[in-house]
């Protein structure tokens, strides 16, 4: 299994493609950095600006590296599954596309084995691509901006994260989103495992996440009631938990606390329930496959 | 003769207020002085920031003072949203400029403490404050109570107890109370976490516009000088 998985992580990482959302995701996040080191207090100042004339804000110290952490991942982790389903819709329909497929499934190796090794493969790219992300929002930001407290806009109300508090919040938050971006790999298996070209099942993952991301986000009561609780997507966001944090009775907020724990963990079951099945499925497919490619 | 009797009743009946508001322009003329004995202080202390929208720590805060009107809160550590008004903690922005017209309102009680109620009519009619009202511990000659109207700011309280800094009009711990504008983002742009299973806001939760900052106090140095960049 572990020769197999080497295999092919050298097959994905042989792919320029593969690069380009390493390329994309340095030049997004180094763009964000410029632009908020040259006018850090304009972007906050359109934000927050409406609440000038009650409160003295301290535009400055909120522009610090923990917080344009969270502004990447905010901007970002909605567009990275894009960038998933690049390397991972490609991953059984290419080679079955390019007529390799059928050669790797005359190897003496079970197809059970190799979806998995194609899966962990999958996996594996997820992670460092999270990694580099996590090398640029985060450690790049530290470096650039400081570090301070994080202070984070709701729709109807602000949190602020003592520095002390951030950082595990940010190793959650990144374990979080590996687990939903595999969600999203596992999803580009199986549209990879029933196409013979690698367009369909890109294509396909990204405009089954755009929908169901404007079904979880419309905010139409209808919707709301009887589709979005099963929706992958609606719990997906669930990194942001760890950023809401919790209040005492006299409204002061809690350090190491988490608003809605039970929430995220619900989220965590839900995603890794989607991925089980969606792994499940591409295995009992590809073993049925009749592969004529 | 019926106009010398009226001229005696109205003056027998005028006499009582006119001794009244001598009386408490004194009190205030006195409260006055007692703060006028600062030049500059540095306090440190906590401030707890109570507003229905905002998720604040408690925050370490100095506080910098210098006459006549020079004052900023800062946490040096972390990030603290200052309510704007809390410049009015100063009470010399009330007083220092002597161009107002004190009338005597009664007494009442802070605390289980007695104190006059004194209104404050500043004379200037462009002034941002309309009118102060002013709730003092006639006995240690402090304020306890003010309520403040402005015309463009709304309207704010103050509480204040003393303890160690009475001596200077200072007190150890301030609850201020004021007026905020109503928070609320388009979630189009913030992308909230809801998987269904949060507690709702309550209904006009977000929309209660009073906001509460409490000061409590540690230690103040007192007229040593300072520096007006701290001000910046």
């Amino acid at each position: 299994m572990w020769k197999l998985l080497q295999i092919e992580l050298y097959k994905i990482f042989r792919k320029p493609r593969t690069y380009i959302a390493f390329g994309a995701i340095a030049a997004f996040i180094l763009l964000i950095q410029l632009a908020l080191l040259a006018n850090g207090k304009d972007y906050l100042q359109f934000g927050l600006g409406f609440l000038d004339d009650s409160f003295e804000i301290p535009y400055d110290k909120i522009n610090n590296g923990y917080w344009i952490c969270f502004l990447v991942l905010n901007l970002l982790l909605i567009h990275v599954p894009i960038l998933v389903a690049l390397v991972a819709g490609d991953i059984v329909s290419g080679e079955a596309n390019m007529g390799t497929l059928r050669l790797l499934v005359s190897k003496p190796i079970s197809r059970t084995q190799l979806v998995l090794a194609k899966f962990f493969a999958a996996v594996t790219y997820v992670i460092a691509l999270l990694a580099w992300m996590a090398l640029f929002a985060l450690v790049l930001s530290i470096v650039l901006f400081g570090t301070g407290d994080v202070v984070v806009a709701k729709s109807m109300e602000m949190h602020q994260i003592e520095k002390v508090d951030v950082l595990w919040r940010y190793f959650a938050a990144f374990g979080f989103a590996a687990l939903a971006l595999i969600l999203v790999a596992s999803l580009s298996l199986l549209l990879s495992v029933l196409s013979d070209n690698s367009i369909g099942p890109i294509v396909g993952t990204v405009c089954i996440i755009i929908v169901c991301t404007l079904i979880s986000e419309m905010q139409i009561p209808l919707y709301d009631k009887y589709l979005r609780p099963y929706l992958f997507t609606t719990y997906m966001l669930g990194w942001k938990g760890f950023f809401y944090i919790a209040v005492d009775g006299d409204g002061q907020t809690i350090r190491g606390s988490v608003e809605n724990m039970p929430a995220i963990l619900k989220s965590i079951g839900v995603i890794v329930t989607y991925t089980l099945v969606f792994v499940t499925a591409s295995v009992m497919v590809f073993r049925k496959k009749d592969i004529l490619s | 003769m019926k106009k010398t009797i009226l001229a005696i009743i109205m003056l027998c009946l005028l006499t009582p207020f006119v001794l009244y508001a001598q009386d408490v322009s004194q009190l205030v003329e006195k409260v006055k002085a007692k703060i006028e004995q600062v030049k500059d202080y540095t306090a440190s202390g906590k401030m707890k920031t109570n507003v229905s929208f905002l998720k604040v720590p408690v925050a370490n805060v100095v506080i910098y003072f210098k006459k006549p009107n020079q004052l900023k809160i800062k946490n040096e550590k972390g990030i603290s949203f200052v309510p704007k008004g809390t410049v009015s903690i100063n009470l010399n922005n009330v007083l220092s400029s002597g161009s107002y017209t004190a009338l005597d309102a009664g007494v009442d009680k802070v605390a289980g403490i007695p104190v006059r109620v004194v209104k404050l009519l500043p004379s200037d009619e462009n002034a941002d404050v309309v009118l102060s009202t002013l709730y003092i511990d006639e006995a240690r000659q402090v304020i306890l109570r003010s309520r403040t109207t402005t015309r463009d700011n709304g309207s704010y309280e103050l509480e204040m107890s003393y303890a160690k800094y009475v001596s200077f009009g200072l007190p150890d711990k301030i609850i201020f109370s004021f007026n905020t504008k109503e928070y609320k983002l388009p979630k189009g742009m913030t992308f909230d976490f809801d998987d269904g299973s949060a507690v709702k806001q309550e209904a006009g939760k977000t929309k209660n516009k009073k906001g509460r900052a409490e000061i409590t106090i540690n230690s103040y140095s007192i007229n040593k000088g300072l520096a007006d960049d701290v001000f910046k």
